[in-house]
């Protein structure tokens, strides 16, 4: 580690960060634009926000209802729901990284999204809990079934920050198996194209009530995280010094590994398992605001916004007359990232 | 009493570990905790802060016992430093000092003059103002333990737990930390490996073996040849340094002796 890297890029009080939290909102609310308004059927990014503003303020501007219906019914709630998942899923990241103390940790690499995949899987084709449970809840019992254990797995091979990565491995192996059994055992051909589809995450077919599911769920998450932001920087040497430091542990981490899990679940029953965002935008937000958390969360949430609504947008303008899984998308930036911090963790010779 | 126990027991997996420990200091001095490997130094530290909760027995800071306070209330008070605690995290030494002032901050206080007090008074103190803002990548491993103690005292506690302060650290950092923590206006536990150190720079020493308190007083009442060799199974010979007056304990290898120990 190279002493330069230390300071943030960016650094100062708090005019500085006002003005970057709304340039921030500017950025992303530039991006929704761009989303929506890029697509099979080109619509100028003026008319998006004439739309958009006709439908929140009651304005009047004159628009096609044909242009008005695509921007409001399927692109607007599009690009939303990606903003939400990018968001949701980059601090459920940031919190992992910090709690677990490994910088390789993010709910995808852990298997959590895979085990949120399979529980989501078993309400969809197999019909558990007959129809009283939704998707959602299954993917959420999925999900922190999937955690409990890979932690378990990774405090039986010894514990320490290593194994939890190896148990992550043997974690999505299982689950992503247990979904493709079900798949290919009880699914007819149709659900089983769609679920593949879905799998690799799709924000193809998102809706408005998935926004009123997605946007909650990632502002709540983030707020909850926001005000544990001194805690998760206690444990920057580990449980014990946090505990010495006056931070209730075991609360602070129920609280937030089933809020990491809650987000993870709501996004994957959503858009299906997205990898990497976790991962790399974390890091990407810890280069440009430093390591503490209270500046890295927010970050974390509107990089991770943008990022994926960024992603949507190269998923369907990357090949002509076909849209990619966003997962393909973010996992062709995440991988090479993913090696970057492989490579510059590794012990000094 | 600054810091008590009375007859205080911990045990994991089915083996005691701390077993009928009562130990009392007074404020402002330091204690030694001496004895082998395993003898129970680190779990004590640990029961002493409430990091593991005491199967029996009583721990009390000031009058209070510390199972009627807050884990918040105890952090104030009480400041840990642990053996080698690393982070992989791009922290420099100001970001570590900082976490001192943690317990006396709710979750949306703002930085107040008060902890920018606590912590420059900290890296005074230490001696580390002008490495402020190193990254704790590039610390030595001296400079590390100077970081952690300076976070330990921008908590501003009356009681200073430090686990094996002088571990892996060259001679001139051991005296350096340990001369450090002695004049250091706060109470102090220090666990300690070097007997010639403890003879230096402790108040009082107690000397623990399979987690029992087998003699506590000043150093000159508790170093004996006999109980060194009783304890640690060496053989020593102690005298009166002319240079600065404390114990000064000499060994000499035994390798019988070692080697009778091995079989028993």
């Amino acid at each position: 580690m190279s002493p330069a890297a230390i300071n943030p890029v960016i650094q100062g009080g708090w005019g500085l960060r006002a003005s970057l939290a709304l340039a921030a909102l500017l950025v992303l609310a530039f991006s929704i634009g761009l989303a929506v308004s890029i697509g099979e059927v080109p619509i100028p990014l003026f008319a998006t926000y004439q739309a958009i503003a006709n439908k929140l303020f009651g304005t009047a501007f004159e628009l096609s209802r044909i242009q008005e219906g695509i921007i409001w019914d399927y692109r607007l709630s599009r690009a939303l729901v990606a903003a939400c998942c990018g968001g949701a899923l980059a601090i459920s990241g940031a919190i992992l990284q910090a709690l677990l103390r490994n910088p390789l940790a993010e709910p995808y690499v852990l298997g959590i999204s895979a085990g949120a995949s399979t529980g989501a899987v078993s309400v969809m084709i197999l019909g558990v809990g007959a129809g009283l449970i939704t998707l959602s809840m299954g993917a959420f019992a999925g999900a922190v079934i999937a955690f409990i254990l890979v932690t378990l797995l990774a405090a039986g091979a010894g514990g320490g920050s290593d194994r939890i990565i190896l148990a992550g491995v043997a974690g999505s192996q299982l689950f992503n198996a247990l979904t493709a059994y079900v798949v290919t055992t009880s699914a007819n051909a149709e659900q089983a194209r769609g679920v593949m589809f879905w799998l690799l995450g799709s924000l193809g077919g998102v809706r408005w009530e998935d926004v009123y599911l997605a946007a909650p769920i990632a502002i709540i998450g983030f707020a909850v995280c926001q005000l544990h932001a001194r805690a998760l920087d206690a444990f920057t040497f580990g449980i014990d010094a946090a505990a010495a430091l006056g931070i209730p542990v075991l609360r602070v981490r129920l609280i937030l590994f089933g809020l990491t899990a809650l987000m993870t679940a709501t996004m994957v029953g959503i858009v299906g398992s997205i990898g990497f965002v976790g991962l790399v935008v974390p890091h990407a937000a810890r280069f440009l605001v430093g390591p503490a958390h209270a500046r890295l969360l927010p970050a974390s949430l509107m990089i991770g916004a943008v990022f994926m609504v960024l992603a949507d947008i190269v998923s369907r303008i990357i090949v002509p007359q076909q849209i990619l899984p966003i997962g393909v998308v973010t996992a062709l930036f995440g991988a090479p990232a993913f090696a970057l911090i492989l490579y510059r963790a590794r012990k000094p010779q | 009493m600054s810091i008590a126990t009375t007859d205080i027991s911990w045990s994991t997996a089915g083996r005691m570990i701390v077993d009928g420990v009562t130990i009392h200091v007074a404020p402002g001095k330091t204690l030694g905790l001496l004895g082998p490997n395993g003898s129970g130094k680190s779990s004590l530290l640990r029961l002493l802060c409430r990091l593991r909760r005491v199967a029996s027995g009583v721990i009390t800071l000031g009058d209070v016992d510390i199972t009627q306070m807050s884990r918040l209330s105890i952090a104030r008070r009480v400041a840990l430093v642990e053996q080698q605690a690393t982070t992989e995290a791009l922290v420099t030494v100001l970001d570590v000092v900082r976490l001192g002032r943690t317990p006396h901050r709710g979750p949306l206080s703002p930085w107040t003059k008060a902890d920018d007090d606590a912590v420059e008074n900290a890296l005074g103190h230490v001696g580390m103002e002008s490495k402020r803002d190193q990254s704790w990548q590039t610390l030595s491993g001296g400079e590390r333990q100077r970081a952690h103690i300076a976070r330990a005292l921008a908590q501003t506690p009356s009681e200073l737990l430090l686990d094996e302060p002088t571990n892996h650290l060259d001679i001139q950092h051991q005296l350096e930390i340990l001369s450090l923590v002695s004049r250091l206006p706060v109470t102090s536990i220090v666990a300690l490996h070097d007997l010639n150190l403890a003879a230096l720079f402790c108040d009082m020493v107690a000397v623990l073996q399979q987690g029992r308190v087998v003699a506590a007083g000043t150093p000159e009442e508790v170093l004996s040849e006999t109980l060194i060799r009783d304890v640690f199974g060496v053989r020593a010979h102690i005298d009166r340094s002319p240079h600065h007056g404390r114990l000064q304990i000499h060994f000499s290898p035994d390798v019988e002796m070692a080697l009778r120990r091995a079989a028993e």
